[in-house]
């Protein structure tokens, strides 16, 4: 499955296996998968329930070890590194997305923004200052000081990606990042997540069901039983996502 | 991060103030009735600050200074002859009946001070002259005596006026201060020799020699000595404030029940702070994870909790002595219940306090090490 020169990857995975349980309870969640995602691109894994796109996800954002495999992001070989080293690592090359949001609800938008700049090592006022202009750059003037619950869905979503950006991570994870959100707001937040992927140094992953948001990815990695099943270019995929 | 610690702390208001709540409670139940019992402890040592004497000899029975055994008055002598005590005085201390203007009975503290020296005297005169005390049927009472032995008066017993002490007269000619007897009677000084006239007649009149070391001699060098050489028993000031001590402690109820009061309260602070904190964690448990998986380690996110557990701790445990501080205030211008809060003792209850915060954050920082970053990608 590999695909492009090794120069132009931002996530290099080789042979990746993970299981949870043990005996007769044992799931084989990724099963010796290959997988590879470019610098400057914006790539879905998409495939249905339990299909191991979320383990996957979560052993390339570098938050949870997996059993067998190499993995390498940004030239980092994370199945060398040690977990303290992969936590250094995530804090600061990794920025995330969440289904949910994840915001601090009894934090302003402010300080939920100034957190990845909180734990490199920044200072609170400028962090501080670095989240609030970006928040003023996601259209979010003035609402800094608010609490992310007065806020909709979208606007929380948008919250969350200055979170997952404000420290200029070159990869951004995303997991379900439209599922929670109405068509509209969909919309708007994948053109801003592939704006941050034109990017030549970043590369945004997302996890996705929502076939609504397919054609905004370059390519498309399709998982089913723990394995990749087949890795789609945008332009044939997206004339079937149009079908939909 | 410490100042996010902070606000997700705060922000849940809830939790807050039920950690607050707790803490408090159990800082003020540890606290205050550690100040009672202590304060408890201190009325039965009375005698000790209102009859100040170096060194106190007794009945070879005798355990403690609130039950003093009647001695021969020959005995006086003996102690005055051993080597080692410089000089050495009869004193008289018992319970007796007075008799109010109203007809009503109070019991009263009769000391019988050595009519040349007062050796034993009240520390702290508050009126009249303490030399006065040697004119015949004299006594000095103390300020709680002026409110006890005053009812059925026009105005409070000063100088001048009269009571009865077992169908005998007294005329008061002096105010003393002295610490709250653990029986709650009131203090009247009056001479030894005019003491055993108020007193009814039994064989043996004289409750306690007190004593005074040799040059060169400590005094409880000198109460071995007299020990050694007369059979009586013999203790300095601090000999006799331990026995008295333990005496209660292990003749009575009282370290018991206080003891079950302090613990009830550590007990309350340990099972609300821990488990609304533990709650605390749970709850907060995908926001943790979110700060794990955007690079928060392990002891940094452990130094968060402590620093948010501490924190409770340090308000609550204010709070709580403040408030036993307020009670303290509040019953000493009242006089009762007894109170006593030696630095220690707020010092041992931040200590404490500080133990079960750590704890309830020790808690939580087990579910942090356990807590796998991934969890934010779970639905």
């Amino acid at each position: 499955m590999a695909e492009g020169n090794s120069n132009s990857l931002a996530v290099h995975v080789r042979a990746v296996s993970k299981t949870y349980g043990r005996g007769d309870t044992q799931i084989r969640a990724l099963d010796g998968v290959d997988f590879d995602a470019r610098l400057g691109e914006l790539l879905m894994i998409v495939g249905p329930s339990g299909s191991g796109k979320t383990t996957l996800l979560s052993v390339i954002a570098g938050t949870l070890e997996f059993d067998a495999g190499e993995i390498e992001v940004f030239g980092a070989s994370l199945h060398r590194l040690r977990p303290r080293e992969v936590t250094a690592f995530r804090k600061r090359h990794v920025g995330f997305i969440f289904q949910q949001f994840n915001l601090i609800p009894t934090l302003n938008l402010i300080e939920n923004v100034s957190v990845p700049l909180l734990l490199n090592g920044e200072s609170r006022r400028v962090a501080e200052r670095k989240a609030q202009t970006l928040l003023d750059s996601l259209g979010l003037q003035g609402r800094g000081r608010e609490a992310p619950t007065n806020l909709s869905g979208g606007q929380q979503q948008r919250v969350a990606i200055a979170r997952a950006l404000v420290h200029e991570p070159q990869l951004v994870i995303c997991d379900e990042p439209t599922s929670a959100l109405d068509k509209d707001t969909g919309a708007h937040i994948m053109e801003l997540l592939r704006t941050v992927a034109r990017k030549p140094d970043r590369c945004v992953v997302v996890v996705t069901h929502d076939s609504r948001i397919f054609h905004y990815a370059d390519r498309m990695t399709e998982m089913e039983d723990g394995r990749v099943q087949r890795v789609h270019e945008l332009p044939a995929h997206y004339e079937q996502a149009g079908d939909h | 991060m410490y100042h996010i610690a902070l606000k997700m702390l705060i922000g849940d208001r809830g939790k807050y103030a039920m950690l607050i709540g707790g803490l408090t409670f159990a800082a003020l139940l540890m606290t205050q009735q550690s100040a009672v019992f202590f304060g408890l402890l201190m009325w039965t040592t009375s005698h000790l600050r209102n009859m100040p004497a170096k060194i106190w000899v007794v009945d070879p029975k005798v355990e403690q200074v609130n039950e003093l055994k009647a001695m021969r008055e020959t005995d006086v002598s003996r102690v005055r002859s051993v080597t080692g005590v410089g000089w050495a005085v009869p004193m008289y201390c018992s319970i007796q009946v007075s008799k109010l203007t109203d007809g009503n009975f109070k019991p009263v503290l009769l000391i019988g001070l050595d009519g040349t020296t007062l050796v034993g005297r009240p520390p702290t005169l508050l009126a009249g002259r303490l030399e006065d005390i040697r004119l015949p049927n004299s006594v000095i009472i103390d300020d709680l005596a002026v409110k006890r032995l005053s009812t059925g008066r026009q105005r409070p017993l000063g100088l001048g006026d009269t009571f009865e002490i077992n169908d005998k007269e007294a005329r008061v000619v002096g105010i003393c201060k002295a610490d709250r007897h653990f029986f709650g009677y009131p203090y009247v000084y009056t001479t030894f020799d005019q003491a055993i006239q108020f007193a009814p007649k039994v064989r043996k009149m004289l409750s306690l020699v007190v004593a005074e070391p040799a040059n060169g001699w400590t005094p409880a060098q000198s109460a071995r000595q007299i020990e050694k050489e007369t059979g009586l028993k013999a203790f300095d000031e601090d000999e006799l404030f331990w026995s008295t001590i333990w005496w209660y402690f292990r003749n009575t109820g009282i370290p018991a029940s206080f003891g079950t009061t302090i613990l009830l309260g550590f007990i309350v602070g340990v099972a609300i702070a821990g488990q609304t904190f533990y709650t605390f964690v749970l709850e907060n448990q995908r926001n943790l994870g979110a700060l794990k998986a955007m690079g928060a380690g392990n002891g940094l996110l452990a130094r968060m909790l402590v620093l948010q557990a501490w924190t409770v701790g340090v308000i609550g445990y204010g709070m709580g002595v403040g408030l036993t501080v307020l009670f303290g205030l509040a019953v000493l211008e009242k006089g009762q219940p007894p109170f006593m809060l030696p630095y220690q003792l707020p010092l041992a209850t931040f200590v404490v306090i500080m133990i079960i915060c750590t704890f309830a954050a020790l808690l939580g920082i087990l579910k942090i090490y356990k807590l796998e970053p991934a969890i934010v990608f779970r639905g």
